[in-house]
């Protein structure tokens, strides 16, 4: 099916530099592509429809890193309605966990804020998809655990090891993946925050070692496992390979090079890579783009599979 | 109108030859609609390039901006270290070629004597200055400059175009650091598109000393583009940021040399 140009899709109207505003620069971009009007390698792939986004990777609440331009508070709820306007042009729906989980170690308090904060609108409430903070070395985990399935009904924990002390070695790490699988709660771990040279030298975290995983995952085939912030080019291939058959998922936030997600892709055709954004810490365009500009060279399944089959796969199967 | 300030001709580019690997450049850069693309340093690197590889690097660059006239605009990359031989090869690109530019990464800090003949004769050739600038957590190199030095080569030379490349990394100590020199431009290029840092840089800075740069292929036009498209600016300050700001940097030279602006 041919997509219908736009209006303002002409490539010198976008060479004028008539507007930037977030949602017209992406249209065009996905404009310009689908008018075929560059050269392009594979022009009309780049013509199939737009499949609807997923947006596996959101944060809510205070940042403790910086201030963010769309940072969402829950003491101002009109934040949480303009974070979602700006997402809303770019996904159908969004993962959120929260911020706080980081440093703030009251995850019941936190889960407590987090479903506090969606849950005032029923629109924002459809919109976040919750995952629930943990810490598998807090005494009482299996409540928080608990609270989140059935107090919350969140679909899933996202976990923060590099900033809660503990390895994916750590039996205590096991016991909640073994509790989680028996929960049917889809498991988040985000493997890294921030690049290594950015961060506050207060609060420098290693990235999260993944390695463990690998023995882990084949004794617990229903758990369904999404590391997120994990990838940034194909220079990982081997371990992304190997995650991968485990039916391991990843995200697009950090994956970087020119046209870095179709390069990823043929380097790994097995890898379950779902649209992540990592709203608001990146702006959230980021993602959108990095899509549009991988798009020529990626078929029209797996560009699908990466806006969101492979996310509602996450939230279907298990 | 999208002009990138920061790209290469690195080995994840499609094509052997420079003017190929360019066109890859140039191929995925349209998609966004970005029209003009500086380029320098070449297919391989070296921290401290030697008079020869420095040379040869240029070469490549020349070769590249020779396939594609009008499109892709060279800065030539010296080594300071060796302040003869780089002078000699600012005037060979520059002054007697196509280059528009100068580049200096990791071999030399900035705020060093040495460079100020190769500031001095690019302030003459109405050239600017782009010096790579990081303030690594992690801990820099030891030839590498950070905004401070580039604070105290422009006071040196407050005539001089130069452009803090990165924004320091660390934008937000980056950018005061770099606040009262109005002859300093920061580039918004080579870091991750955390949120904040064009506003930061907007309200510091205002819009007319930031540039949109890229650093693609070892990152995504995407990403980087998203900094401007998705910052809480004007519409006129981002049509500055995305080219209008680097035209006006380089239109000198480019009418010096016949060029189109």
């Amino acid at each position: 099916m041919k997509r219908t140009p736009t209006p303002g899709s002409d490539p010198a109207e976008i060479l004028a530099g008539a507007a930037f505003d977030r949602r017209d620069f992406l249209r065009r971009s996905a404009a310009t592509l689908a008018a075929g009007a560059l050269s392009l390698t594979r022009p009309a792939r780049a013509q199939a429809e737009k499949p609807p986004v997923i947006d596996t990777n959101v944060y809510l609440g205070p940042c403790p890193f910086r201030r963010l331009p769309l940072e969402t508070l829950l003491e101002a709820p009109d934040s949480l309605t303009r974070f979602t306007t700006a997402l809303s042009t770019q996904s159908v729906a969004c993962w959120a966990g929260s911020f706080e989980a980081l440093l703030q170690r009251d995850y019941d308090g936190i889960n407590d804020r987090l479903a506090a904060l969606v849950g005032t609108d029923k629109a924002h409430a459809r919109y976040f998809h919750l995952f629930g903070a943990v810490n598998p070395k807090i005494a009482g985990w299996r409540e928080t655990l608990r609270r989140i399935q059935q107090v919350h009904r969140m679909r899933g924990i996202r976990l923060h090891p590099n900033f809660h002390g503990y390895t994916l070695a750590d039996p205590d790490f096991v016991a909640l993946l073994d509790a989680a699988s028996q929960q049917g709660l889809i498991v988040q771990i985000a493997m890294r925050m921030e690049d290594a040279r950015t961060q506050h030298p207060a609060l420098s975290v290693a990235d999260v070692d993944v390695k463990p995983l690998l023995e882990w995952l084949p004794q617990m085939p229903t758990l369904r496992v999404q590391l997120l912030n994990a990838t940034r080019s194909a220079a990982d291939a081997l371990l992304v390979s190997r995650l991968s058959e485990l039916g391991v998922c990843f995200d697009t936030a950090m994956v970087e090079g020119m046209a870095g997600i179709a390069r990823l892709v043929e380097a790994v055709p097995e890898i379950k890579l779902c649209h992540g954004s990592y709203a608001p810490f990146f702006y959230p365009e980021s993602a959108a783009l990095k899509l549009v500009e991988s798009t020529p060279e990626l078929d029209s399944r797996t560009l699908a599979a990466i806006s969101s089959h492979h996310a509602e796969n996450l939230l279907t199967v298990g | 109108m999208i002009w990138d300030l920061h790209t290469h001709l690195t080995r994840q580019l499609r094509g052997q030859t420079p003017a190929e690997k360019a066109a890859h450049l140039i191929e995925v850069g349209a998609r966004h609609g970005i029209e003009r693309f500086c380029c320098y340093m070449g297919i391989e690197w070296s921290r401290e390039p030697d008079p020869a590889d420095f040379a040869a690097q240029n070469d490549q660059i020349l070769a590249a901006v020779a396939a594609h006239p009008g499109k892709l605009y060279g800065f030539v990359y010296l080594n300071p270290k060796h302040t003869d031989e780089a002078v000699a090869e600012l005037k060979r690109c520059v002054a007697d070629g196509p280059m528009v530019g100068v580049k200096l990464w990791v071999a030399h800090r900035c705020s060093a004597a040495e460079l100020d003949p190769i500031v001095s004769l690019a302030t003459e050739l109405q050239v600017p200055v782009f010096q790579h600038t990081w303030l690594k957590t992690t801990g820099n190199l030891p030839g590498e400059s950070t905004p401070s030095d580039i604070a105290r080569l422009a006071a040196r030379h407050p005539e001089a175009k130069l452009i803090c490349g990165h924004t320091g990394g660390n934008w937000e100590i980056g950018i005061p650091e770099v606040r009262a020199y109005p002859n300093v431009y920061v580039d918004l290029a080579g870091f991750d598109p955390t949120a904040g840092v064009t506003e930061l840089a907007v309200r510091e800075l205002g819009a007319e000393r930031v540039l949109f740069g890229s650093d693609a292929p070892g990152r995504s036009f995407a990403s980087q583009l998203a900094k401007v498209t998705g910052a809480d600016i004007s519409t006129s300050q981002k049509a500055l940021i995305l080219g209008e700001n680097l035209q006006r940097l380089l239109e000198p030279a480019l009418k010096a040399k016949g060029l189109t602006v």
